[in-house]
């Protein structure tokens, strides 16, 4: 009871988020044994006060009041800290240069190579573009990368057997079978507007990723479009439709193959010199739509893998497969 | 800064707030989701459509949809068709 120790009390606090006092009150009937005071009673609590050491007594109190103490002092502390990084960060925004300042220091010589080189270097009109896709091409292969493996453990994590679903077995016992089987019933209104939305978002995507050299955007933001383009049909229209043409077969060929077309783009970058712009690439007119070498089909390809995994976080969240 | 980015920042510390301090879920959601949506307009006006798009996109979009979709799978929130059908038999 009372001599449970303060740490697994502690772990109760972090577990349950409140510490759990009845658990550690004495029962009445206990209680009325030790507080009745008779003369025996004090005596024996006495002597075993003066008995023990001051550490063990301190280890005894600790026992006892340590984690109202420390639940205190918890809060009290976290209130402080805070407080300080509040206070010390908003004191950093004074110090901070003017935005767009010429005289700040992100304004380096790397900066200038960017503005005046670009063009001439990629070929992209668009200098955000060009420094992503061609200066920086190894950074961005990482994310495709991430986005990649971000959704190989959604899969693994998420994915129901369809095998296991037929001979009635769920894997998640939590995982009802409504959830899987969703066909969501949506009204009117949702498919009225989804129809208008659904192909001017996939136009929008396929421009923005295709103007990518010249224009801002590029893959990312053209294959957010995409997805989301995928997952507003599919939560209008249902998962049948989408199905017809995005299944499983698909979204695996989609994905690897944009994945491996980038990475060997990138090998060849490396076999060039690895600087991305001694290539021997065709760099085209810039400012025309098939300008800037290989950022057009690095822009593709990414913009396919993002739309890619953004369904396909959708669909495994809602039914546990593609 | 004109008028209109105060405004749009006000209403961003606002949602901010507002987000933490929320304890209905679905409310919360839909807060982060406005959120999103103020951020990429002021994407817009500190000229970065690029950014603007992809915001609206996925901030606004995709994760408040994955937020909804964990929380009707942990049955925090209650299922659309089960009230539905709630509703029917009410009429009938």
């Amino acid at each position: 009871m009372r001599n449970k120790r303060f740490f697994s009390r502690l772990s109760d606090f972090v577990e349950y988020g409140s510490f759990r006092e009845e658990e550690y009150t004495l029962s009445p009937s206990h209680k009325a044994n030790i507080d009745t005071d008779t003369p025996e009673n004090r005596w024996l609590t006495s002597v075993q006060h003066s008995e023990r050491s001051a550490p063990v007594r301190l280890m005894d109190w600790l026992k006892l009041r340590g984690f109202e103490v420390f639940n205190n002092l918890y809060r009290i502390a976290s209130v402080i800290i805070c407080i300080t990084l509040i206070a010390v960060l908003l004191s950093v925004v004074v110090f901070l240069p003017p935005f767009g300042s010429d005289d700040n220091p992100a304004v380096n010589e790397v900066v200038e190579r960017y503005v005046s080189k670009t063009v001439e270097e990629t070929g992209a009109t668009n200098s955000v573009a060009g420094m992503i896709s061609a200066y920086r091409g190894f950074d961005t292969l990482g994310e495709a990368h991430v986005l990649f493996v971000a959704a190989c453990s959604v899969i693994v994590l998420l994915r129901v057997d369809p095998s296991e679903r037929r001979r009635g077995r769920l894997v998640d016992p939590g995982m009802t079978g409504e959830d899987l089987d969703f066909e969501p019933n949506s009204d009117l209104i949702l498919r009225k507007a989804a129809k208008l939305l659904v192909p001017l978002s996939f136009i929008l995507g396929l421009y923005v990723i295709l103007n990518g050299t010249t224009s801002p955007g590029g893959g990312f933001s053209g294959g957010a479009l995409m997805g989301a383009g995928l997952i507003l049909c599919s939560v209008a229209f249902g998962f049948g439709r989408t199905q017809r043409f995005f299944g499983d077969g698909m979204y695996h060929l989609v994905k690897t193959v944009c994945l491996a077309s980038y990475a060997l783009m990138m090998a060849y970058f490396i076999f060039m010199g690895a600087n991305g712009f001694d290539d021997h690439v065709w760099l085209g007119v810039p400012g025309s739509i098939i300008s800037g070498g290989l950022i057009l089909p690095i822009n593709i390809a990414v913009g396919l893998e993002v739309a890619c995994t953004m369904y396909c976080f959708y669909a495994l969240f809602r039914k546990g497969g593609l | 800064m004109t008028l209109f980015e105060g405004i749009l920042l006000a209403f961003l510390i606002a949602c901010a707030i507002s987000v933490s301090v929320t304890r209905n879920l679905l409310a919360s959601i839909i807060i982060f989701m406005s959120f999103s949506l103020i951020m990429s307009v002021l994407w817009l006006t500190l000229e970065a459509p690029d950014l603007a798009i992809t915001e609206a996109a996925v901030g606004a979009g995709v994760t408040s949809l994955l937020f909804f979709a964990t929380l009707k799978k942990i049955h925090a929130i209650k299922a659309e068709d089960a009230k539905s059908e709630e509703d029917e038999s009410d009429e009938e």
